[in-house]
Order: structure tokens, then C-alpha cells, then sequence
């Protein structure tokens, strides 16, 4: 019995072979020359594509800084000082009990945190994009469901192109992304959540957070 | 949308134009949509090379398509995943269905997808018992009005500001009814709290995808409310509803088109959120779906490779080519009747739901080129909307008239003197008739020109004369 998997396949490699374009090879990409940057130049790409993508940067000089900047962020906005930490140790591992107004608690979010702390595996100058993933240090909901998203960036973690987050990723994935080496989801994330689709007016904070606020930390993360 | 109204056209068009909240909103696509999508190709030095790559890397896989769908479903299955393919709507609808009783659902909350509009999916899962609940802040508005979406990237282009607080007060009957809808933001707090709580309700979720990775099994969405990523993070399964020609090769190779897409579509450097979607949740991962399945839906399209209309098989569903079009412009998408308007619906349209059906469609252009010259994948529309109407004389579906009209057109043009001879004097005697005020409010066989507007009487020499004379300087 022929099935519908058959019939398509059976009427595409007609097509194919009939195509035009059956011998083209693949083209090479074209890698905008924006992002290929280094240093501070990188780092402030970064922070200006960010911004105008609405979300915000702050810069601290050391990791043992990020628990202070979380809470004087949220302070300064006026926000409950409650965070959700991905439970990875680029977040975990700084000095929370610095802070000792800062409520913390860890692990995937049920949707009633108001604000999570997640680290990113790359920040992507080209555009002032995290690539962030699921897994069991960084549970995907952190990344959508609280009003605010807090992200930590080491500097090291600063890229200029996507196809540069990709090498990062293949790289901490034993080279190759295939067969089932992917995490469940990859997201490249630019500020935050928006519509326009109320008469054509841009607003934030759709379904995902309504802010995106990025510490850039300027030293080696924390050793584990 | 099963079925096409396209042959409705001409008598939706008029509506549409005396339709004065449906003018107001589309004046946003010269005030915003054109704008913006200059403004984002302009500040990209490369931006033009890319179209060339994006063009001739989505030509190497409609020439590849059988190997790269392959490789997907190969490596969808090593991640944990199932496709299912699908020659056409009713069985997408069916598999889909029986996903859902699988997963004993009773709501599925959906991201934006215009497969899901093309096979019908709402109706049907409702017809069967299951509540479908979109969550894209457009599509949830013109599912609360029940409408069609009239944009393929802002589905409630059409509504106005007001209409949604009149559908918001209409339907959100639970709140305070003297409750202030004034500010934007109001209405747009009020839908994402009511959306909440159905996120973590429904048993599936279905999104569309903008693109099919090969080399590892991972649907992409491209959105920006996140409202895709929570439809298929939260429930336990999740379904990707796409068609075949969205296959890349590589990683590498989506990011190509992700460099062109937003920028086309809505002017931005990159949507908020691009996300890569493989296999169901992993054994350690807290959260995420236990199940993932991508219907991968033919429907007609792949009679379209190896042929004259290949092209259209290129898209990347920016909607650039409606923002620019003068006819959306004036009429909007709902009068194309179908699912895809403006340009691309134009040619689309007549494809997956046969010319006969959706006749006016590639008439309805002046050919002035508009959408060739933003497509981010270089899709020839004016090439291919003469293919169909081509098409349409060959097969006898351009009305007896209009035959005529041409058969006499073709007579004289195949007899160039004749041609000039009577190119002549039927301006003279235009010119002669027409009198002192050189127009004409009325003139036969061109009603549907003077019911609008004057016809003026040509002046000077004809078109051929005046080229001759000119050579000859």
C-alpha cells in the first residue's frame, strides 16, 4: 500500500529531477562584517545593539559584583526582590547572601516568579542577542514565563556572529549537533517580549518578559 | 479557510475600499511597514549580497528537496521525534487529531501558523471536541472576532485599536465593565492575563515553523511575544505543523535566511526570539513537552518543482511583498480570499487551490514590480502572475470579452502598420470626440474604467511615433 510518506516522495524526486536548479551547489554564506570585532569593540557592539533592541546592559567588573547589580537593578525599578537562579553554577555559585534583601529560590519556574537570573551560553554582538538553552542547569521556562529576565554574560561568552554562538555550542556538545546532540531548544533571544498587532502600536511585554536586563561581567567566570 | 472565495474578488475589493476603519488601518503599511524595512535593509552593508545567497541557497534545496527531507526526518527520529507526512489537508487534519487524542487532550493552545489556517485545523479540532486556543495576540483577536487573518505576519492588521477594545469588552465579560481600555498596554495586560492560565491548561501545543533544520531535526519559530515558546514548552506534547519546501541544510545555512527574514518582515535586526526546537523534552530537562511530532504538509506544492512555478516554492513568508503592493493597499487580504494574499497570494493562491478558483487573482496587479524588488528571496512575481494569466487564456477561464479584446489586440500587433495605421486614428477620433474638455465621463468598452474616474483623450502623436521621432534625433 502506498503511503502519503511514498506519494510525496515519489512526486518530489520527479520534481527534483526535472529542476533547474538540480546541480546548483550550496552558496557559501556571506557573514556580515559588523560583528567580526574583538575586544572592546565586541563588547560595545554588543551593548548598543542590545539597547536598541530595548533591553538593558549593565557592566560589572567581577562575578562577585553580578548579586549586587541583580538587586540594584530591581530596586531602581521598583520591583519585588524576588529572583528564581538557574540552577547552574555561572548563577548559583556567586554570593547571594550578599544581598540579604534579595529572596532567592532555585530550579524551573511554575510561572508565579516574578524575576529569574539565567546565565547565557553566548552573547551575540551582530545583533545584542543571547543564544540561550534548555537543560537541567537552565530550565526553558526561566527564559519566558517571569516579567523579568536578568541574564549574566561573562565576557568570554561574547561573540560577534551567529555563526560564531553555534561553534560555542558545538563545542560544548562534542563537535557535532546531530543526532539528538541539540538540547530541546535553542532560543536567540533579542530584548524583550513585543507586539505591534493592537492598530500597528509596538508594546512590550506580550506573552514573554516584559524586561530583559543583561549584567555584562568583565572577568573570567567563577571556576567550578 | 477551506474554501477559496477568491473568485469574489472584484466584488470584495469594492467593499473593501468603502470601508472606512479597514482604510484607516492599512494606512500603517506607508507610514510604518515600508519605512522600516528601508531603514533595516539600508543599515546592513550586506544586505543585498544575502538576498543573492538567500535566493541561490533556497534554489540548491528545491533542487536537493527529496535528500534534505530526509535528513530531517532521520535525524527528527534519532532526537526522539516522529514525523508525519502528509500529502493534503485532510490528512494533516486527521493526524493531527489523532495526536490529540493520543495525548487525551481537550485544548491546544497554538502559535501563529498559516499551515494551520491553510488545512482548516481550527474548525476541525473544534468540530471534534477539542478547543483550540490561539495565542498570538493577533490571532487571538480575530479568533475572539471571528475572523481570518488578513496578513500573513500581522494576522489582525485590518482591526483597528477601537475595534479590539469593542472585542476585548465584548468578550472578557468576567471583568469590571467600567474598567478603562484607553492605553494600548491596557489591552495588551488584559490578553496576556487571560492567556496565562490557558498555557499551562492545554494538553498540546501547535506551532508553525519557519524553517526545518537537516542537519539536526530542529523546527524553527521566528516570533516575537513569545508566545510560541511558552505554546510549546508547557503542555506535554508539542506539534510543529509545516510544509516541505521550509527544509534547510544546515545551521549555518538558516541563519542566511534569519539575516533577511525580520528585517523583510517587520525591520527588525532580528525577532526576539528565534528558537530551535528538537526532540521532546530530554531525560534530565525540568521542563519542556514529552512528546514532539512534526507534520510536514505537501498539499499540492511539490507539483510545483522542476516547473515554471518552482519559483514560488523560494518564499520565506516575510509579507514585504503585501507592505509594498498598491492593490493591498487599497483592498487589504481578506478580499483575496484565500489564505496567503497580496502578491504572493497572487501566485500562491492559484496553485494550491487551482487557477480556476482564484481567477481575478493574478489580474489583480499592474505589474509594477513593487514586490520583485523587496523580496528577500528574489521571487520573480510579476514573471509568475503572467504565468497564470497565460494559463488562464490557454485554458479558456479569461472571460469571452476579454479573449476578444486580445484576439483583436494580437491581430493588429502581428501587423505592425496596421497596428500604427489604426493606433492613429483611433486617437484622432478620441481626440476629435472628446471636445473642447479633453475627457470622457463615459466611453464603450471601457466602463469599468469611466465608472470611477474620467477617461482623458490621448494627446500628441502615439507612443510609436513619438519613439521614431526621437530615434531619429
Amino acid at each position: 500500500m502506498s503511503t502519503d510518506r511514498d506519494r510525496m516522495l515519489a512526486t518530489i524526486r520527479a520534481g527534483v529531477s526535472r529542476s533547474v536548479t538540480k546541480d546548483m551547489p550550496k552558496p557559501a554564506p556571506v557573514i556580515p562584517r559588523r560583528g567580526q570585532l574583538q575586544g572592546r569593540a565586541l563588547v560595545e557592539l554588543f551593548r548598543k545593539q542590545a539597547e536598541t533592541a530595548s533591553a538593558t546592559v549593565a557592566e560589572v567588573a567581577r562575578a562577585e559584583d553580578v548579586p549586587a547589580a541583580v538587586a540594584e537593578y530591581l530596586r531602581g525599578r521598583n520591583l519585588p526582590p524576588q529572583i528564581r537562579l538557574a540552577p547552574d553554577p555561572r548563577v548559583e555559585a556567586l554570593d547571594w547572601k550578599s544581598q540579604p534583601m534579595l529572596e532567592t529560590s532555585r530550579g524551573a519556574s511554575d510561572g508565579t516568579d516574578t524575576a529569574s537570573v539565567t546565565p547565557v551560553l553566548a552573547g551575540v554582538a551582530e545583533t545584542g542577542t543571547l543564544m540561550v538553552h534548555s537543560g537541567a542547569p537552565t530550565p526553558n521556562t526561566l527564559h519566558f514565563l517571569p516579567e523579568t529576565h536578568i541574564a549574566v554574560v561573562y565576557a568570554d561568552e561574547l561573540v560577534g556572529t551567529y555563526e560564531d554562538a553555534w561553534t560555542q555550542l558545538r563545542a560544548k556538545q562534542g563537535g557535532d549537533l546531530s543526532s539528538g546532540a541539540m538540547p530541546r531548544t535553542v532560543s536567540f533571544v533579542t530584548g524583550p517580549s513585543r507586539s505591534a498587532d493592537i492598530g500597528k502600536i509596538l508594546l512590550m511585554g506580550a506573552h514573554g518578559p516584559k524586561r530583559l536586563h543583561i549584567i555584562l561581567v568583565d572577568a573570567k567566570r567563577p571556576t567550578h | 479557510m477551506l474554501h477559496p472565495n477568491s473568485n469574489a474578488f472584484t466584488a470584495e475589493s469594492t467593499k473593501a475600499i468603502a470601508d472606512p476603519q479597514l482604510q484607516e488601518a492599512l494606512g500603517v503599511l506607508r507610514t510604518q511597514s515600508i519605512p522600516n524595512r528601508l531603514k533595516a535593509a539600508n543599515n546592513l552593508a550586506e544586505f543585498e549580497q544575502l538576498r543573492d545567497r538567500a535566493r541561490d541557497l533556497k534554489d540548491h534545496i528545491l533542487g536537493h528537496l527529496d535528500q534534505y527531507l530526509l535528513q530531517f526526518e532521520e535525524q527528527v527520529k534519532s532526537s526522539g521525534g516522529q514525523v508525519h507526512w502528509c500529502s493534503d489537508a485532510e490528512s494533516a487534519r486527521q493526524t493531527i487529531l489523532k495526536l490529540c487524542r493520543e495525548a487525551g487532550a481537550k485544548t491546544v493552545t497554538k502559535g501563529k501558523t498559516m499551515i494551520g489556517e491553510e488545512i482548516g485545523i481550527n474548525d476541525f479540532l473544534a468540530e471534534n471536541g477539542i478547543e483550540p486556543v490561539e495565542t498570538d495576540l493577533g490571532e487571538y483577536i480575530i479568533q475572539l472576532r471571528h475572523e481570518t487573518p488578513s496578513h500573513i505576519i500581522g494576522p489582525a492588521l485590518h482591526v483597528t485599536k477601537r475595534q479590539v477594545e469593542e472585542t476585548f469588552r465584548e468578550h472578557h465579560t468576567d471583568l469590571d465593565a467600567g474598567r478603562s481600555l484607553e492605553e494600548p498596554a491596557a489591552l495588551m495586560a488584559e490578553a496576556r492575563a487571560k492567556m496565562r492560565h490557558r498555557y499551562f491548561e492545554a494538553d498540546v501545543g501547535i506551532t508553525g515553523a519557519n524553517f526545518l533544520i537537516a542537519e539536526t531535526g530542529s523546527t524553527v519559530i521566528v516570533t516575537n511575544e513569545g508566545n510560541g515558546d511558552l505554546t510549546q514548552m508547557l503542555p506535554k506534547m508539542h506539534i510543529a505543523l509545516t510544509s516541505i519546501e521550509k527544509v534547510v541544510p544546515t545551521l549555518d545555512d538558516a541563519m542566511t535566511l534569519l539575516r533577511i527574514l525580520p528585517r523583510s518582515a517587520t525591520g527588525q535586526e532580528l525577532s526576539v526570539y528565534v528558537t530551535f526546537s528538537t526532540g521532546p523534552r530530554r531525560q534530565i530537562d525540568p521542563d519542556g513537552p514529552k512528546a514532539f511530532h512534526v507534520v510536514l504538509l505537501d498539499n499540492g506544492r511539490s507539483a510545483y518543482l522542476g516547473g515554471p512555478m518552482q519559483e514560488m516554492l523560494r518564499c520565506i513568508r516575510c509579507g514585504a511583498c503585501m507592505d509594498h503592493c498598491p492593490v493591498y493597499h487599497a483592498v487589504g487580504g481578506h478580499a483575496y480570499g484565500w489564505v496567503y494574499p497580496g502578491p504572493i497570494g497572487a501566485i500562491l493562491t492559484p496553485a494550491l487551490v487551482g487557477v480556476e478558483n482564484a481567477k481575478h487573482l493574478p489580474n489583480a496587479s499592474s505589474l509594477c514590480g513593487r514586490c520583485e524588488s523587496v523580496c528577500p528571496v528574489r521571487i520573480p512575481i510579476p514573471k509568475l502572475l503572467r504565468h497564470w494569466r497565460e494559463e488562464e487564456f490557454t485554458r479558456a477561464i479569461t472571460p469571452a470579452t476579454q479573449r476578444t479584446g486580445l484576439g483583436v489586440w494580437a491581430w493588429f500587433a502581428q501587423r505592425p502598420a496596421m497596428y500604427r495605421l489604426a493606433a492613429r486614428w483611433s486617437m484622432r477620433i478620441l481626440r476629435w470626440s472628446a471636445g473642447a474638455r479633453g475627457r470622457f465621463k463615459s466611453l464603450p468598452l471601457a466602463e469599468g474604467w469611466t465608472r470611477h474616474r474620467d477617461f482623458p483623450a490621448p494627446q500628441g502623436k502615439t507612443f510609436q511615433d513619438q519613439w521614431r521621432a526621437r530615434s531619429r534625433r
